[in-house]
């Protein structure tokens, strides 16, 4: 039998205990929240572990938050920015990466290292020049403030990771469709679908700081037409702190849809995160 | 085909302009007006003007605003120190243990990526419900492992306040290390680790003699996306503590203390010139991390592997 590192077996369940014990410690709060939005006022706080039963079964909290927030707008105006800026990076990112990974020309490298910046530095750091340009712009309480921004803020990493994907490809392909007679925009959309485990992975990154920032929606667009999910979820917390049954049914609802995300693009996260920080 | 080519490619210049021009107006502009802005001041009620590094004198030397400013930088530095020495060597041991080959290692990776994925807000909000005393989740769950003692109100007093939010901080964000340093031990050639059992190496030893150091570019790696996000952290506190990062200031990191000074709070009206001036120091503060972090540990990495 040839040796290999595999764990013995003692060993095995050592490991098996301790990563156990600690997916407990990062599960049971999630958990212990969505597991008590569905029970009434009082089973929430006299048995908080018990799952609920037909008698303390209620929807309470949901109809609260029904009633005195707009939870559906909130989730659309996050849905739009979300899916509108993941659209702009892609499209921005795509086209500024083929042009970096297919052409020499004299400032190449110098156009990635100036995109590469924002990588590193945090756009809220402009936050004070940002707020500026969109009360000049008129687009302080639009969603398409929020577009903007998270579309700048995506689009460092994503040139990154595109580019150094499209290096990879072999260049046959470009110059035999070249020879064929066709234009440079047509075999960047050739070139397109080849990379598409990349676009995965920058989707799949870029989609969630997005979805979660309070930061921006809180500065650029507070009003109640345009807040976002996380935002309607911070005020709705903040007013109703005391009514548990309403803060569990609010925390249930914003928990819901990343991990939901998370669950269909876990693989591609996983590749992003990597290649975001492998160089 | 060359010949068929245009002189200048227009087409370049097409390719790049939308990333470019949108990441220069929204990224680039805005960070350096907000830098100049940190250079003026409109002092004695009049119109803006220049007035060199005074802003940053009085950031760090005037009462007013020294005392906040050097509580705030202390208190993110304990964070970022918190998370350096918890997230990470926790994160670099649940990476090790995935590294084993044991069944099932997609699930737990999965698991604990969870709280990762999820909104700062939120994941403050539940922290501050289960440590509510009203609840008593904090208080049952001491009792159960017999350390009633140590049940307090931690968010609500200024002695642990700080240290409680780093370690929520820690509890979400330790999916990015574990997966980082998770790729990086899969990629050492089995045949290294072999090669040392053979000889005799015992696992801890082969960690520290032979995974750590090939995995080092990823320990700095993850150092410095720690060091960045920390000093930009700002959610966290405002979501459970609020703006004024209570109890007394014990919870204020830079990212609040600008957060308040740019739009005001209760007691003092909105300054933007202060405000920008504080986003200038937490920019110097960054970008000597990442200076640091390419000049000093990279490059010596390079020579290493060459």
């Amino acid at each position: 039998m040839p040796k290999t590192h595999n764990a013995g077996p003692l060993k095995a369940v050592a490991a098996h205990v301790a990563l156990l014990a600690y997916c407990a410690i990062a599960l049971w709060p999630v958990l212990l929240i969505i597991l008590n939005s569905f029970k009434d006022r009082l089973s929430i706080f006299s048995q908080p572990y018990a799952f609920p039963t037909g008698e303390t079964f209620t929807l309470d909290g949901y109809k609260t938050l029904y009633s005195s927030a707009r939870f559906d707008l909130y989730f659309l105006n996050s849905l739009l920015v979300t899916a509108s800026s993941l659209v702009l990076i892609l499209a921005f990112s795509s086209m500024a990466a083929f042009a970096l990974a297919e052409y020499k020309f004299r400032l190449n490298a110098l156009t990635g290292l100036y995109l590469a910046i924002g990588i590193m530095v945090p756009i809220r750091l402009g936050t004070v020049g940002i707020l500026r340009i969109m009360v000049d712009l008129h687009l302080v309480n639009t969603l398409w403030s929020l577009i903007l921004v998270y579309t700048t803020q995506g689009i460092p990493l994503a040139v990154f990771i595109l580019t150094a994907f499209m290096r990879q490809l072999p260049k046959d392909l470009t110059d035999a469709a070249r020879v064929d007679g066709a234009s440079e925009y047509h075999i960047y959309l050739l070139i397109l679908p080849l990379v598409r485990p990349a676009i995965g992975s920058v989707l799949a990154i870029s989609m969630i700081p997005i979805w979660n920032d309070l930061w921006f929606p809180l500065i650029l667009s507070p009003g109640e037409s345009t807040k976002t999910l996380v935002l309607g979820a911070q005020a709705f917390l903040g007013e109703f702190v005391n009514d548990y049954n309403a803060v569990l049914a609010a925390l249930t609802l914003a928990i819901l849809p990343p991990v939901f995300l998370y669950l269909i693009f876990a693989r591609q996260l996983v590749r992003g995160i990597t290649a975001g920080a492998v160089k | 085909m060359s010949l068929r080519r245009p002189r200048f490619r227009t087409h370049i210049p097409v390719f790049l302009a939308p990333a470019v021009l949108i990441y220069t107006a929204f990224m680039i502009y805005p960070l350096l007006n907000s830098l100049w802005l940190s250079l003026t001041n409109n002092a004695a009620g009049q119109i803006p003007s220049f007035v060199g590094l005074q802003n940053y004198f009085t950031l760090f030397a005037r009462e007013q605003w020294s005392a906040p400013f050097w509580n705030s930088l202390r208190n993110n530095a304990v964070f970022f120190l918190i998370h350096m020495v918890v997230q990470n060597p926790v994160g670099l041991f649940l990476a090790a243990l995935l590294n084993t080959r044991i069944r099932g290692t997609w699930l737990y990776r999965t698991a604990i990526f969870v709280p990762t994925i999820l909104s700062v807000v939120i994941v403050g909000f539940i922290w501050k419900l289960i440590l509510n005393p009203a609840w008593g989740i904090s208080r049952s769950l001491l009792q159960f492992v017999g350390l009633v003692a140590l049940d307090k109100p931690w968010l609500g007093l200024e002695s642990t306040a700080l240290v409680t939010l780093s370690l929520i901080s820690v509890w979400q964000n330790i999916g990015i290390p574990m997966l980082l340093f998770l790729a990086a031990l899969i990629r050492i050639p089995d045949e290294l680790v072999e090669a040392a059992r053979v000889d005799g190496a015992g696992g801890w030893k082969i960690f520290w003699r032979i995974q750590l150091p090939l995995i080092l570019p990823t320990v700095g790696i993850v150092s410095v996306l720690t060091f960045v996000g920390n000093f930009n952290a700002f959610e966290l506190i405002y979501a459970t503590q609020g703006a004024l990062a209570g109890p007394n200031f014990a919870s204020d990191i830079l990212g609040t203390f600008f957060f308040r000074t740019f739009f005001g709070y209760q007691l003092q009206p909105a300054d933007p010139f202060m405000g920008a001036t504080i986003a200038g120091v937490m920019l110097v503060i960054i970008l000597t991390g990442v200076l640091i972090y390419f000049y000093g540990w990279q490059r010596r990495m390079q020579r290493v592997r060459y």
